[in-house]
C-alpha cells in the first residue's frame, strides 16, 4: 500500500493545468470588474470600483482578462489540433474515441444511472474519464466565450460594429453578455465548486487541477470504469508519477482556497445585490 | 424812495397789486372791467350833473399846497397833484367816484371824510385782503397796520409796471421793507418769527437776481407770501404753510422734480408734504443760496446740544448723542439734520420740539421705501414686530455708508454677515423660519457664490441681496419675490445673462414649455445656498438625481444602460443627462434645435465617441427590458436569458440537493473502510 499510495495517477497535462489557473485569474478578474457595472447600484460595487482604481482601470482589467480569456481558448483549440495530430491521427479518433468530451449514448446512461443512486435505486455508476457534468462544464466554456466574448467585442469596438449592426443591437449584446456572465459566474462558484471540492467525499478542495494528480485509491474509487480500462490496457502505469512536494501542494491549496472564497465572495455580494438591494 | 416814503393818504383807489407777471394776465382782466364800469358810471354823471361835483371842485381847494388837516396828532397834507392825478391810473375818474360819501354834498365838506372804499372796485384784491394778517390787525385796531394806501399811495398810483410804483417788482423789497426792517416799529413792537429778513432777501439768490440784476421775473415778497392774502406760514391756508410752500416754490421752479429727482420723488411734496421736508427746510426762506443753504449754520443749532455725549432723551433715556464725525463721513455728509429730522421748526428756540415722527428714510429713498414697505421686513414693521429691521437696522444712522464704502455694513464682503445677524440658525429670523433651507448663512459661505466673495473677495459675487434684493425681501412663495420659481430665471440672469438666454429659449422655459406642470428654474438644479461649481464631480452626479425628480422613469433607465451605470459607481467621465440633452438649452428630441434631433444626434455621440455614425446613433440610451411593448426584443432577449440562467441552475440545483445525501453515505462508508487500515498502521 505505501508503494501504491507514493504513486499517483496523472490526470491533466502541465499545458491544461497553467491553462486553468490562467482561466481562473481571467475569470475572477472578468467577475469582479464585470460585476461593479452590472450591480453598480450598490455600494460594494462603488466601493470596489474605487479600489481597483476607478472604473476606467476596471474596465482595462476587464479587457485584459477578456484577451487573456481569448488566448487560453485559442491555446486550448491550438493544443486541441496538436494533440489530435501527436496522439489520435484523425479527428474521429480524438472526437468519439473512449475519452472524448462530446455527450455520447454512455453519458446518458450514466446520467440515468446517476439519478436512480441519487434516489437509492442503484449503486454508484461507474464513472470514466469525464463525467457527465464535466463534459457540460467544458462546453458550458465554449458557449460562454462565444456567448460573451462576442457580446463583448461589441460592446468594447462599438463604433466598429456599428458599421455592421444597428445601435440598438448593442443594448441587446449588452443584456446577453451580462445575463450569461451571470449564469456563467453563478454556474461556476456553486455548481462547479460544489461538483468538484465541496462534494462530501472531495470536501474541502480537490487540487487535482493544480496538482494533476490523483492518488490511485481514490482514482480507483472515483472512476472505476477508467481505472479498469487502463488496468486492463496496461497504460496505468504510464500515467504514474511521484506526487508533487508538500509546498507545491500547499501552494496549490493556497491558490485554490484564494480562489473558492473569492468565488463564494461573488456570490454573497450577487445574492445580496440581486435580493436585498435591486432595483 | 420819496414815493415810498410819502405817508399814507386816502381817497385813492388801490390798484392791482400784482407783481410778477403771472398775475399780470389778471391785472389787464381788472382794468379791462373797471373801463367798462367808467363808461357806465359816466353815463349817469351826465344825468346827475346838476348834483354831481367835477374834479375842478375839489380842486379848487385841494389845489392848494398849504391845505393841511391833524389826523391822530399829525398834520396832514391834504394837496392833490393835478398833473400827477391825471397821469395816475386813476386820472380819468372824477373824485368821488372814490370819495364816495362827498358825492353831492356841500361844499366845503365836512370832516373826518369817510374812507375810501377800494374794494367797491377791486373787491377780489379786498377778498383776499380781508383774509389777511395784516387786515386782522388792522380790524383790531393796530396803529400799525398796513391799508391799501400804505402800499400802493393814493392821488397818484402808477401802473405796477411803471418803475416808479411802489409795488413795481424791484420796489417791493422796500416797500415791505418798511416795516419789516430791524429797526422799524413793526420789527420792535410785533411778533415777527423771522430775523433780518430785507438784509439775508437782498443777499439770497432771489434778492441778488432782483435787487442787483434786475431781473424783474426774480421774486420778491409778494412772489411767496402772495400780495395781499398775506398770512402767517402756521396758517395752512398760507401760502408759506407747509403743505403749500411747495406749490409756492413751483410756481417758478417747475422742474424740481427733475432737479432733487435722486433724492426726492417731487410729486410727493403735493401728494404727502408731511413726510417730505419742506422746500425751507434746506433752502431756508429769506436765504436761499444756488446751493444748500450753508449747512454748518443749521446743523450747528442741532449740535448744540447733541454734541455732548451725555445727552439723553427724557422719555426713555436713549442716548441722543450724535457724532458728527461719523456724519462728515458718510454718505449724508451733505445731508443737514433737518432733511431727515423733518418738521423741525427753525424759529424755535430748541427746531425739534416740533417734531412729531421717527425720520422717514422713504422721504428721500421713496423708491426704496415704496419696495421695503412691501417687502417681509416693511410688512412686519407695518404689523410693529419688534424682530423686524428697519432701515437703521442694516444701514445705520449717522454713519451711514454706501455700498462701496468696505467699512459699510452693506459693502458686499459685509452682506452675509449683515444677514446672518438674524438669519443664522436659532437667530431671530431663523427661528420663526418653517420652509427647507437651514443653515443658510453657512452653506452660502461653502457656496460657490460664497466662496467667490469670501474667499477671493469678488466684489461683483452674488450676496444675499443679489438674489434676494436689498430692500424687496419676500418669501419664496410670494408672487413677486425675486426667488419665486417664476422670478429666479430674470433674478440669476442679472449676472447669468447669457445663460438666462438659452434657457428662455428652452423647454424648461415657461414660453416654450407650455405646460400646467411645475416647470424647473435655475435653483432646482443648482440649489440655491449649496450652489456649487458645475465643473465638480459631486455637482455633475448629482445633477441626475435632479433630473430624475422630474424624469423619474428617464433617469431610472438611464441607469440601466451603460452611461448611467459608470455615473452611479460614481464617476463622471461618461454621458450624463446634460451631455446629451443638453443643459440650459434642453429641448424635446423632436425639436430640430435639440441636440438629439434627428440632424444633431450624431454630431452629439462624436463628442465621446468620434467614430460615430447615425447606426451607432441608434443605440438606446434609456433602454430597459421590462418594457415588452416599447423594446419587445430587449424584454424577450432578457427573458430568454432569464430563462435559461433560471433552467440551468434549476437542473443543477437539484441534481447537486439529490447528490449530496448520497456523497455524504459514500464518504462515511470509506471513513469506515480506512479506519481499520489507519489504526493497522499506527499499531
Amino acid at each position: 500500500m505505501k508503494a501504491g499510495q507514493k504513486k499517483q495517477v496523472v490526470r491533466f497535462s502541465r499545458l491544461n493545468r497553467t491553462l486553468h489557473v490562467i482561466m481562473i485569474i481571467s475569470f475572477m478578474s472578468l467577475a469582479l470588474t464585470g460585476m461593479t457595472l452590472k450591480f453598480s447600484y450598490t455600494g460594494w460595487a462603488s466601493f470596489l470600483a474605487h479600489l481597483l482604481g476607478g472604473f476606467e482601470s476596471a474596465g482595462f482589467i476587464h479587457r485584459f482578462a477578456a484577451v487573456l480569456m481569448f488566448g487560453i481558448f485559442t491555446t486550448h483549440i491550438v493544443d486541441l489540433f496538436r494533440r489530435k495530430k501527436r496522439e489520435f491521427g484523425t479527428w474521429k479518433n480524438l472526437l468519439f474515441g473512449p475519452n472524448t468530451l462530446l455527450p455520447m449514448k454512455q453519458d446518458w446512461r450514466e446520467f440515468k444511472a446517476s439519478m436512480k443512486w441519487f434516489l437509492n435505486l442503484g449503486p454508484r455508476p461507474a464513472y470514466g474519464r469525464w463525467t457527465y457534468w464535466e463534459k457540460f462544464d467544458y462546453f458550458a466554456v465554449f458557449w460562454g466565450v462565444s456567448a460573451i466574448g462576442s457580446t463583448g467585442l461589441m460592446l468594447w469596438f462599438p463604433e466598429f460594429f456599428t458599421r455592421f449592426i444597428p445601435g440598438s443591437f448593442l443594448n441587446v449584446a449588452t443584456i446577453i453578455h451580462s445575463d450569461e456572465a451571470l449564469l456563467a459566474v453563478g454556474f461556476i462558484f456553486t455548481v462547479h465548486f460544489f461538483n468538484t471540492h465541496l462534494r462530501p467525499e472531495k470536501f474541502p478542495m480537490d487540487t487535482v487541477i493544480f496538482t494533476g494528480r490523483i492518488d490511485i485509491e481514490e482514482f480507483k474509487e472515483e472512476r472505476p470504469r477508467e481505472y479498469e480500462e487502463l488496468r486492463k490496457s496496461g497504460k496505468l502505469d504510464e500515467l504514474l508519477a511521484e506526487p508533487y512536494p508538500d509546498i507545491v501542494v500547499r501552494a496549490a491549496k493556497i491558490f485554490g482556497w484564494t480562489a473558492l472564497s473569492l468565488g463564494f465572495t461573488i456570490i454573497l455580494m450577487i445574492i445580496y445585490a440581486m435580493v436585498f438591494a435591486y432595483r | 424812495m420819496k414815493l415810498l416814503l410819502a405817508k399814507p393818504q386816502e381817497n385813492e383807489i388801490a390798484m392791482n397789486t400784482a407783481v410778477i407777471s403771472s398775475a399780470a394776465v389778471f391785472r389787464a382782466f381788472c382794468v379791462r372791467r373797471q373801463r367798462v364800469r367808467w363808461l357806465l358810471l359816466a353815463l349817469l354823471c351826465t344825468c346827475v350833473r346838476a348834483l354831481a361835483q367835477e374834479n375842478s371842485d375839489c380842486l379848487d381847494c385841494h389845489e392848494d399846497k398849504s391845505l393841511t388837516t391833524v389826523r391822530d396828532n399829525k398834520t396832514i397834507s391834504l394837496f392833490v397833484d393835478q398833473k400827477k392825478f391825471e397821469k395816475s391810473v386813476h386820472g380819468s375818474l372824477q373824485c368821488i367816484n372814490c370819495h364816495a360819501a362827498l358825492a353831492g354834498k356841500e361844499m366845503p365838506h365836512e370832516v373826518p371824510v369817510a374812507n375810501v372804499e377800494c374794494g367797491s372796485c377791486h373787491d377780489g384784491e379786498e377778498k383776499l385782503q380781508k383774509e389777511s394778517l395784516h387786515h386782522k390787525a388792522m380790524e383790531k385796531g393796530d396803529p400799525l397796520a398796513p391799508t391799501c394806501a400804505t402800499c400802493h399811495g393814493n392821488h397818484e398810483i402808477v401802473k405796477a409796471k411803471d418803475k416808479s410804483s411802489p409795488v413795481a417788482p424791484l420796489n417791493i423789497p422796500f416797500l415791505c421793507g418798511r416795516c419789516h426792517q430791524e429797526g422799524t416799529k413793526v420789527s420792535r413792537e410785533r411778533k415777527i418769527p423771522q430775523h433780518k429778513i430785507i438784509e439775508n432777501f437782498s443777499e439770497s439768490i432771489h434778492g441778488e437776481g432782483l435787487l442787483r440784476k434786475g431781473l424783474i421775473v426774480a421774486p420778491s415778497c409778494a412772489s411767496c407770501h402772495t400780495s395781499h392774502l398775506i398770512l402767517p406760514h402756521t396758517d395752512s391756508r398760507s401760502s408759506i404753510s407747509r403743505n403749500n410752500i411747495a406749490a409756492t416754490c413751483t410756481q417758478c421752479h417747475a422742474q424740481i422734480e427733475q432737479v432733487h429727482r435722486k433724492v426726492i420723488k417731487g410729486e410727493l411734496w403735493e401728494k404727502q408734504a408731511n413726510v417730505l421736508p419742506a422746500c425751507v427746510d434746506c433752502h431756508q426762506p429769506h436765504k436761499i443760496r444756488k446751493v444748500f443753504y450753508n449747512q454748518g449754520m443749521a446743523d450747528a443749532d442741532c449740535m448744540r446740544c447733541h454734541q455732548n455725549p451725555d445727552l439723553k432723551a427724557s422719555k426713555d433715556g436713549g442716548a441722543l448723542f450724535v457724532n458728527q464725525a461719523e456724519v462728515q463721513h458718510s454718505m449724508h455728509q451733505k445731508i443737514a439734520c433737518s432733511q431727515c429730522h423733518s418738521e423741525v421748526n427753525a424759529s424755535r428756540r430748541r427746531a425739534c420740539e416740533t417734531i412729531t415722527r421717527k425720520v422717514d428714510c422713504a422721504s428721500c429713498h421713496a423708491e426704496v421705501g415704496t419696495q421695503y414697505a412691501k417687502s417681509m421686513h416693511g410688512v412686519l414693521i407695518a404689523k410693529n414686530d419688534p424682530n423686524a429691521p428697519t432701515c437703521k437696522e442694516c444701514h445705520g444712522t449717522h454713519g451711514v455708508g454706501g455700498r462701496r464704502n468696505p467699512e459699510s455694513p452693506i459693502f458686499p464682503t459685509n452682506i452675509p454677515d449683515l444677514c446672518a445677524k438674524c438669519h443664522q440658525e436659532g437667530k431671530r429670523a431663523a427661528v420663526r423660519y418653517t420652509g427647507v433651507e437651514h443653515e443658510i448663512v453657512n452653506r452660502y459661505t461653502e457656496s460657490i457664490h460664497g466662496k467667490g466673495l469670501i474667499k477671493s473677495g469678488l466684489t461683483v459675487t452674488a450676496t444675499c441681496t443679489d438674489c434676494h434684493t436689498a430692500h424687496g425681501v419676500l418669501p419664496m412663495s410670494n408672487d413677486s419675490s425675486s426667488v419665486n420659481p417664476k422670478n429666479v430665471p430674470a433674478t440669476c440672469g442679472k449676472c447669468h445673462h447669457g445663460i438666462q438666454e438659452k434657457f428662455l429659449g428652452s423647454i424648461h422655459a415657461k414660453m416654450v414649455g407650455k405646460t400646467d406642470k411645475q416647470l424647473p428654474v435655475c435653483s432646482d438644479c443648482h440649489s440655491a445656498h449649496t450652489i456649487r461649481r458645475t465643473d465638480i464631480d459631486g455637482f455633475k452626479l448629482d445633477i441626475m438625481q435632479k433630473c430624475g425628480r422630474c424624469h423619474p422613469k428617464i433617469a431610472a433607465t438611464y441607469f440601466d444602460t451603460y452611461h448611467g451605470k459608470v455615473s452611479q459607481l460614481g464617476y463622471t467621465k461618461t454621458a450624463k443627462c446634460y451631455d446629451c440633452h443638453g443643459a440650459h438649452d434642453i429641448l424635446p428630441v423632436s425639436d430640430p434645435k435639440s441636440h438629439l434631433s434627428h440632424n444633431n444626434v450624431v454630431q452629439t455621440c462624436q463628442k465621446c465617441h468620434p467614430g460615430a455614425t447615425r447606426r451607432f446613433a441608434g443605440y438606446l440610451t434609456h433602454a430597459t427590458h421590462h418594457d415588452p411593448e416599447k423594446y419587445p426584443f430587449l424584454f424577450w432577449t432578457f427573458w430568454g436569458m432569464t430563462s435559461l440562467l433560471v433552467g440551468t441552475f434549476a437542473v443543477f440545483g437539484i441534481h447537486t440537493l439529490l447528490w449530496l445525501p448520497r456523497a455524504l453515505k459514500m464518504k462515511r462508508e470509506r471513513n469506515q473502510q480506512r479506519q481499520p487500515v489507519a489504526r493497522k498502521e499506527k499499531s
